[in-house]
């Protein structure tokens, strides 16, 4: 955990009540934060909870309105974004179109008064660095998505800045060439110890890519923290709902079940159906349901269940396990430790 | 898989970059330094120098000594309404509406075919057909028309040939249309406007065509309309906006026109002669001006009406 | 795809023709042998008029000051239309449309207004006319050429550039000369050309706004009014059809590939 090991006093990026509106909207809303010096850093949250604004912050697109923004320690509102030690991979990539692909790459060494010869090397560098040797002639409109993303990686990259923003990056690209390109980034980010600060609507991405996700709605953020902890212990039941799929029991149906009273989060995977030769765990409630649709996923199937309480419930169960029949009568158990009280909502 | 750590020069901090922090920080400023110089110009001495001469329609001129007297006054406006210059201005409303309406029957069929029937090179071939017109020399194309329609030029001769001598001979006796030639008839003269204009009538025509989606078409035919039905009720209603867009050029540019019909016309002035003449040798510069609010304020009503048909869209 | 009619097309290229023949015309009588009149058919061929236009100085004279004007008046005219462009292309603020209507009025009011009132106006400022009051009047109303290239291509110009070129640690003016300028380009150079050929062929402004000076229409619509040299005329009117084709389908060839070159990073 090389995270905590790193000087921890200076936090790479650092939020201290930062708000800023369009008009009467509150885009960011009193947003805290901090970003841990070669962190990879996930921003998480449906479009419009304030997630891009946030990084148009640090990249300094935008100016806060309230609060106050550091890198490394610097204050920086007011500064514009060529003044900042930060780049940014954007969403549409925004290579530009009249430039080589070795141009694009070199652009930042260009404005900073950086010879030729001098450029093209650390150019040819950066291109390497993202697998794209020998394409410096190519123009942008001649690659495919997925090269132009690294194009616009390589450009951001060698300019050695200290923390890389990356704005949807994944968004345009096919799935195949997404799950490929996310190990790339992870690794690359471990490499080169870089801050990387990730915006995405895609929860599984921020779940399998990040060091900590920080978990936007509506301006706010609503929970921060590594990815097991904001998948097992949702804070609120947005997050619960947002950041993979949630049953949510209101305190006294918690209670119920034998968890605290008060309102919490128990995940589909975590409610075991009985019967059929599985162990039952040693401390769980147990009770009794009605199947009331059973749908198949491919590595798992999902039951709908009502209890005779009257409290709907979700579960995965492995495919396969014997199926649940519709219409039928399961008994559940649901262990200890898998009901999360839901600290934002106490 | 590494880049070489090292620090990059800091990049030159100039006074140019130090504007440039200002200009980004304040996104207002940047507007308003690059809005100046143009403003400058277009905003105080052009609009002002409009106001000046406009403003001067309130004022009268003093009958003996010819000067501008600089009282407000309503009687210099009032002369518009005289019967010599009333006729002026309705003389000047009536050619712009023919003209109008004459560019609409040759641009539809035109911008129709484009729109609907050409492909790709064709369109192009089009469109490059109706700009090249559009954009030739002005007098130049004013001077082929005074070569067509002299009495010794083109059109006679060929009129002759086909045994129409007469049937122009009959046309030219008609009263208001005609003349002692077409080369100063206001047969000729709308003849003119119509071939001045018509490109800025194709293209917004054209434009809005082009937005006529095909299947509405076609299930106004499998609906069984016929052909002129369909073009009653499905096309000529989406195509409106585009005719109205071409006519605010072609009706303004009729409206203060004053070389077209010096050079080919009747000895009966139209609003942008009566301009000329009044600041020229009338030297009556407040009626010259009260001449000159009649175009603007006849597009400024058309333009309040057509902003209703969504002809802004079509521009 | 249906064939259209036999009747529609008529219509349409009798539209086109009547848009071309008067400048087939035109080109026709340069080479006549008929001095005193616009006699048709033409009584013989000759190209005897263009060596005569080619000895006249006057029109010379009055070329070359319309090339002046044209090119002064298309030069003051990209910048300030650039200016207004990169002012208003994506900005939204309380008095953005009166101001983008302003850009239009001189070519929206009948160029006879406009021409009296700059003629006042150097009057008042007592102003004497002369080669720049022509060159000013002209630029009034090129602006809005180079304006509305301008605008339409910064409009398809992705704003995630700028904020790249930017991020990249450009500032702004460098951002306008490595970026903004680069992908415009095209579009002011169309622009240009467009204003250059409205230049080349003003006589209404330049009626009122020119002193003793003669530009080349000046000289032809005296001409036009009374006919004194109608070979020479003739030779001139195809003249200035070329000087203002080239630039114009020059214009056309620019701003389409502008098109083809931004449409493909989509």
């Amino acid at each position: 955990m090389h995270v905590h090991t790193l000087s921890a006093a200076t936090p790479a990026v650092r939020f201290a009540g930062v708000t800023r509106h369009f008009g009467a909207v509150r885009a960011v809303d009193g947003v805290d934060l901090a970003i841990a010096p070669g962190e990879f850093f996930a921003m998480l949250g449906p479009s419009g909870s304030g997630k891009t604004t946030c990084l148009r912050l640090i990249a300094g697109f935008e100016q806060p309105d309230a609060g106050h923004i550091e890198i490394f320690g610097e204050a920086v509102e007011g500064l514009p974004p060529y003044r900042r030690p930060v780049n940014t991979v954007f969403q549409d990539y925004a290579l530009f179109p009249h430039l080589s692909v070795g141009d694009n790459v070199a652009y930042g060494l260009k404005v900073r008064g950086i010879g030729r010869a001098e450029r093209d090397r650390l150019a040819r560098e950066a291109l390497a660095l993202v697998k794209l040797s020998g394409m410096e002639a190519r123009r942008p409109a001649q690659l495919s998505g997925g090269q132009r993303q690294r194009v616009a990686l390589a450009r951001a990259l060698v300019v050695r800045p200290k923390v890389l923003l990356l704005d949807e990056p994944l968004g345009a690209l096919d799935l195949k060439l997404r799950e490929e390109m996310q190990s790339e980034l992870k690794s690359l980010q471990r490499a080169l110890g870089l801050s990387f600060v990730f915006v995405t609507h895609d929860q599984s991405e921020a779940l399998s890519m990040a060091d900590r996700v920080a978990v936007f709605n509506e301006g706010r953020i609503v929970q921060v923290g590594p990815p097991e902890d904001v998948y097992e212990r949702p804070a609120t039941r947005f997050v619960a709902g947002f950041v993979g799929s949630a049953n949510v029991l209101g305190a006294a149906q918690a209670a119920a079940l034998g968890g605290e009273e008060v309102p919490s989060s128990l995940r589909p995977e975590k409610i075991i159906l009985l019967g059929h030769g599985l162990a039952e765990p040693a401390e769980a409630a147990r009770l009794e349901a009605r199947v009331v649709e059973v749908s198949y996923q491919g590595a798992v199937r999902r039951v709908a269940l009502l209890t005779p309480a009257g409290l709907s419930l979700t579960a995965l169960v492995p495919a396969s396990a014997p199926g649940a029949m519709v219409g039928g009568t399961v008994q559940l158990a649901i262990p200890r430790g898998a009901l999360q009280p839901m600290e934002g909502e106490r | 898989m590494s880049l070489a750590t090292f620090d990059l020069p800091a990049p030159r901090d100039g006074a140019l970059r130090r504007l440039s922090d200002r200009l980004v920080r304040r996104a207002r400023l940047l507007t308003l330094v690059l809005l100046v110089p143009p403003l400058l110009w277009l905003g105080l001495i052009y609009l002002g120098s409009l106001f000046v001469f406009l403003g001067q329609s309130i004022f009268s001129i003093d009958e003996f000594s010819g000067t501008i007297v600089r009282e407000p006054t309503i009687t210099t406006l009032l002369e518009l309404f005289r019967p010599a210059n009333y006729d002026i201005v309705l003389r000047t409303v009536g050619i712009s509406a023919v003209v109008t309406v004459l560019c609409v029957v040759i641009a539809f069929p035109v911008a129709y075919y484009a729109a609907r029937y050409a492909g790709p090179r064709a369109k192009a071939a089009f469109y490059l057909a109706v700009m090249m017109p559009l954009w030739s020399s002005y007098l130049v194309k004013v001077y082929g028309w005074k070569l067509l329609l002299a009495k010794e030029g083109a059109i006679g001769w060929f009129a002759g040939r086909l045994g129409l001598g007469g049937a122009l001979e009959a046309w030219l006796a008609l009263p208001v249309v005609g003349g002692p030639s077409l080369s100063v008839s206001y047969t000729g003269m709308v003849l003119v406007f119509t071939y001045l204009w018509l490109p800025f009538m194709i293209l917004p025509v054209q434009a809005a065509l082009e937005r006529v989606p095909k299947s509405l078409i076609e299930a106004a035919g499998d609906l069984g309309a016929s052909p002129a039905t369909l073009f009653r009720t499905v096309i000529l209603p989406l195509a409106m906006p585009g005719v109205v867009a071409g006519a605010i050029f072609t009706f303004s540019l009729t409206l203060g026109d004053y070389i077209v019909p010096q050079i080919i016309g009747t000895s009966a002035l139209v609003l942008g002669q009566a301009v000329y003449m009044q600041q020229g040798t009338a030297g009556n510069i407040p009626l010259a001006a009260a001449f000159s609010l009649v175009p603007i304020l006849v597009m400024a009503l058309f333009l309040t009406l057509a902003k209703r048909t969504g002809a802004f869209d079509a521009l | 795809m249906t064939r259209a009619s036999l009747p529609l097309r008529i219509a349409a290229v009798g539209g086109l023709a009547f848009l071309h023949i008067p400048l087939l015309f035109i080109l026709l009588y340069a080479f006549t042998t008929e001095e005193k009149s616009y006699a048709f058919p033409p009584p013989g061929f000759t190209l005897k008029w263009f060596g005569v236009v080619w000895g006249r100085a006057d029109i010379w004279a009055a070329v070359g000051l319309s090339l002046k004007v044209a090119t002064i008046a298309t030069v003051l005219a990209l910048v300030l239309g650039t200016l207004a462009a990169g002012a208003l292309a994506r900005t939204r603020f309380f008095g953005r449309e009166p101001i983008s209507l302003l850009f239009v009025l001189p070519i929206a009011l009948p160029g006879i207004v406009t021409g009296i009132a700059l003629r006042q106006a150097f009057g008042l400022m007592e102003i004497p006319f002369s080669f720049w009051t022509i060159v000013l009047g002209h630029a009034t109303f090129c602006i809005v050429v180079v304006y509305n290239n301008a605008v339409a291509r910064l409009r398809r110009l992705s704003p995630s550039l700028i904020e790249a070129s930017m991020d990249l640690g450009a500032d702004a003016f460098q951002t306008f000369r490595l970026i903004v300028l680069p992908n415009i380009g095209t579009a002011l150079l169309a622009g240009g050309m467009l204003a250059f050929a409205l230049s080349f062929d003003e006589v209404i402004v330049t009626t009122f706004t020119a002193g003793q000076q003669s530009t080349l229409p000046i000289w032809m619509l005296s001409e036009l009014i009374r006919p004194r040299q109608r070979p020479v005329t003739n030779v001139v009117a195809v003249l200035i059809i070329i000087v203002t084709f080239l630039p114009i389908l020059a214009a056309y060839y620019l701003t389409r590939e502008g098109e083809a070159v931004a449409g493909s990073g989509k």
